[in-house]
C-alpha cells in the first residue's frame, strides 16, 4: 500500500545503522587528536587508507539521506504530510535533495584545501 | 460511554477520538496531548520523544560539523587543536557527540528489538549496545575536552 513509505523507512533505518559507525571513527579521531601530535600522525596514515576512503563517501551518502529523511519523519510527528500523495511527493524530494547534498558535499570534499585525510 | 472495564485505561483521552482514529491515515500519529505521561505507555512515548528532540538538535550540529570540517584550511594536527581550542567548537562538538550517541544508541536499540529474538540474546545484546554507546560517549566527551584545555601536545 505504502510502498514509497516501507523503502524510505527501511532506508532511513539503514542509513543510520551506518551513521552509528560512523560516530566510533568521529570519536576514534577526535581522540588521535587529543592523543598527540605523533599518534595523530600515525592515525591519520590508518585515516586516509583507500577502504576509509570509500567509506567516507558512503558516509556523506548516508548523512545526506538520513539527514532529509529525518526532517520528513518529523514533518510526518506533526501530523502533516500523510495523505497518500504527498507521501510519495515526499519520498521523491527526499531522494532528489539528498543526492544534490551528496553530490555537493562530494564535490567541496573533493576540492577543499590539503583535504586527503 | 457505559461500555466496557477497559473505558478506565485510557479515561484521559478525550472520546470522540475513537471514531477518528478510522478515518485516515493522519489519525495514525500519537498527539502529543494524548500520549505524554499517560497509562502503561511511559517508556515508549520517553524514547519516542528523546528519538524526536535529538533529531531536531542533531540536524543543525551535523550540517555545522560537517560545514566546519570542510572549511578548514587543513586537518594537521596544528590546524585541528587549534580550531577545537576555540570555545563555542569545544561546546558544539560536544553536544555533537552527545547527542548523536544519544540517537543512535535509540535508533539502534529499536532494529536490535526487531531483528534480534529471543529474550536472552535480546537482552544482551541491548545491553552491550547501551555500554559500547556510553563508552564512545565518554571518550568523544573526554577527548574533546583534552584538546580544547590545551592537553593535545
Amino acid at each position: 500500500m505504502y510502498r514509497y513509505t516501507l523503502l524510505t523507512s527501511i532506508t532511513n533505518r539503514a542509513t543510520g545503522i551506518v551513521l552509528s559507525a560512523g560516530l566510533i571513527l568521529l570519536v576514534y579521531w577526535l581522540v588521535a587528536i587529543a592523543s598527540g601530535a605523533s599518534a595523530y600522525h600515525h592515525a591519520r596514515a590508518v585515516l586516509s587508507l583507500g577502504v576509509l576512503k570509500a567509506i567516507y563517501v558512503i558516509l556523506l551518502a548516508t548523512f545526506s539521506y538520513h539527514l532529509f529523511a529525518g526532517v520528513r519523519h518529523l514533518i510526518w510527528d506533526t501530523g502533516a504530510g500523510l495523505e497518500r500523495a504527498q507521501s510519495k511527493r515526499s519520498a521523491a524530494f527526499v531522494v532528489i535533495a539528498s543526492l544534490l547534498l551528496f553530490v555537493g558535499l562530494a564535490w567541496w570534499a573533493l576540492h577543499a584545501g590539503g583535504h586527503a585525510p | 460511554m457505559t461500555k466496557s472495564s477497559g473505558a478506565n485505561r485510557d479515561a484521559a483521552e478525550p472520546r470522540p477520538r475513537r471514531g477518528e482514529a478510522q478515518e485516515g491515515a493522519s489519525n495514525l500519529r500519537n498527539p502529543l496531548a494524548r500520549v505524554l505521561g499517560q497509562g502503561s505507555a511511559k517508556e515508549g512515548v520517553h524514547h519516542w520523544w528523546v528519538q524526536r528532540l535529538t533529531s531536531v538538535a542533531l540536524v543543525p550540529l551535523t550540517v555545522w560539523f560537517v560545514v566546519s570540517l570542510l572549511s578548514l584550511p587543513s586537518l594537521d594536527h596544528a590546524t585541528v587543536v587549534a580550531w577545537m581550542g576555540q570555545l563555542w567548537t569545544a561546546v558544539f562538538l560536544i553536544l555533537l557527540v552527545l547527542t548523536a550517541a544519544w540517537h543512535s544508541q535509540l535508533g539502534v536499540r529499536v532494529v536490535v528489538e526487531d531483528y534480534v529474538h529471543g529474550s536472552g540474546a535480546k537482552a544482551l545484546t541491548l545491553a552491550l549496545v547501551t555500554f559500547f554507546h556510553v563508552v564512545v560517549a565518554v571518550a568523544g566527551v573526554l577527548a574533546i575536552l583534552k584538546v580544547a584545555l590545551g592537553g593535545a601536545v
